[in-house]
């Protein structure tokens, strides 16, 4: 069987895998990092969203051997070891942005890239194309939105912290 | 999915080698191919991931020409300043294949190889009149595409780059379904040194010229030339969403912005 080796939240792990082991697979059963979802299993939903070498790539259609070498973050991977949540975390539970919560790992990490590859500041139109890849299925858009504008202030340095959610 | 045995060839030799096996299927970034083998509609003996092969990678300027490296993703050529300089046209499509995800992963030569009928890049190939350089010879366009998920290109033989001429100018429009985002019918226009090309994808079995557009467009290089120029609904693709009269009349519908985009 081939055998795997790659950093996942600054961990090194090496496991054998079949050929046909998803990425995703390998984050959930053998590394037991169960932050990470499978929602359609079809390219579509975004809920198993992950980040290889700092860009957002559904882990569900990627096979972990296309990972080897690769730098992997999940959501596990985001919060200090203190626990102090990113601040897209923070402005996802400031904002109310999820519901039932299943999408919320892949939102996240869809977020922090499109953030992250938007240091000049994004337009809400900017937010909801970067987001054709997520699906919402209580479709809590509007609230998702808004928080990833407001973590996008505090990522780039224009605000310390959050700002407060309209009452 | 059924398992596989999976290789990793670091050249393009070794890949047509491997390739060799009737049974054994080439993968660059796998998001066409992978939900294929997932619903078991295909049962390869072998993956060949071509994604460690260095010659296979890269944009660069040729003469007139803007060379792009079969294992190119999707987000390299949007957000190329090389191909947004020359060929503004393909950086636009480019930025808008599938969700940010699927830019992220796919490649050029995966989605030209593959040849979905509502693939983006297919009618940038064909409306350029690009060439495909491959592991054995060169393919003009007009020859590649010969159908449904068919081209030109021999079982073990690999897609290595393509080869676009520079457009004096170009443009491209297309109807996406909302939900899965494939084109319902796209239209790529070019003004280019060998004349005026229009190709049409998504509306059809395969991309294909439109020959009473070009005609109209190389009279008068304008919205209007092409709003009057209907295009027939014989052999168009009809399914549940969207019916091949519906798709005739979008193609016009789409040239016309095309056209716009171009300028």
């Amino acid at each position: 069987m081939p055998q795997v080796t790659l950093t996942v939240n600054g961990q090194t792990h090496t496991a054998e895998v079949e050929g046909r082991t998803l990425l995703v697979e390998l984050l959930r059963e053998k590394l037991r990092l169960t932050g990470t979802h499978v929602g359609c299993d079809t390219s579509q939903c975004g809920a198993c969203v992950v980040h290889i070498n700092g860009e957002s790539v559904k882990s569900c259609t990627t096979l972990a051997v296309m990972a080897d070498g690769a730098q992997v973050t999940t959501i596990e991977g985001l919060a200090k070891p203190d626990g102090t949540l990113h601040p897209m975390q923070e402005a996802f539970r400031e904002y109310h942005a999820l519901q039932c919560g299943f999408c919320t790992p892949g939102m996240v990490m869809s977020a922090i890239d499109l953030v992250q590859k938007n240091p000049g500041g994004l337009t809400e139109q900017q937010i909801r194309e970067g987001l054709e890849g997520n699906l919402c299925r209580c479709t809590g858009y509007h609230n998702i939105v808004k928080a990833i504008a407001a973590a996008a202030e505090v990522m780039h340095g224009r605000r310390s912290e959050i700002a407060r959610a309209a009452e | 999915m059924y398992d596989f045995a999976y290789h990793k060839p670091a050249t393009v030799a070794d890949a047509v080698k491997l390739l060799a096996d009737p049974d054994a299927k080439a993968i660059s970034g796998g998001h066409t191919l992978l939900p294929a083998l997932k619903h078991r509609l295909n049962k390869p003996s072998a993956l060949v991931d071509l994604s460690g092969i260095a010659e296979l990678k890269g944009i660069r300027k040729v003469g007139n020409a803007i060379v792009i490296g079969a294992l190119t993703r999707h987000v390299e050529v949007a957000t190329s300043a090389e191909v947004k300089a020359a060929i503004p046209a393909l950086a636009y499509m480019a930025d808008h294949i599938g969700d940010v995800q699927v830019r992220n992963r796919g490649t050029m030569g995966g989605s030209v190889s593959n040849n979905d009928p509502a693939a983006d890049y297919p009618a940038a190939v064909l409306g350029l009149g690009a060439t495909i350089h491959t592991s054995s010879r060169k393919i003009a366009a007009d020859d590649f595409f010969l159908g449904m998920f068919t081209t030109a290109l021999e079982p073990s033989e690999i897609l290595t780059a393509i080869e676009f001429p520079i457009p004096e100018k170009a443009g491209y429009a297309k109807m996406k379904n909302p939900a899965s985002r494939y084109v319902m019918a796209g239209v790529f226009v070019a003004k280019t040194a060998g004349g005026v090309r229009v190709a049409v994808n998504g509306a059809g079995p395969c991309v294909f010229r439109q020959a009473d557009m070009e005609a109209a467009l190389a009279a008068n290089w304008s919205v209007d030339a092409v709003a009057g120029v209907k295009q027939a609904a014989d052999d168009l693709n009809s399914d549940i969403h969207g019916s091949a009269e519906y798709r005739a009349h979008l193609v016009t519908v789409m040239a016309k912005r095309a056209v716009a985009a171009a300028g």
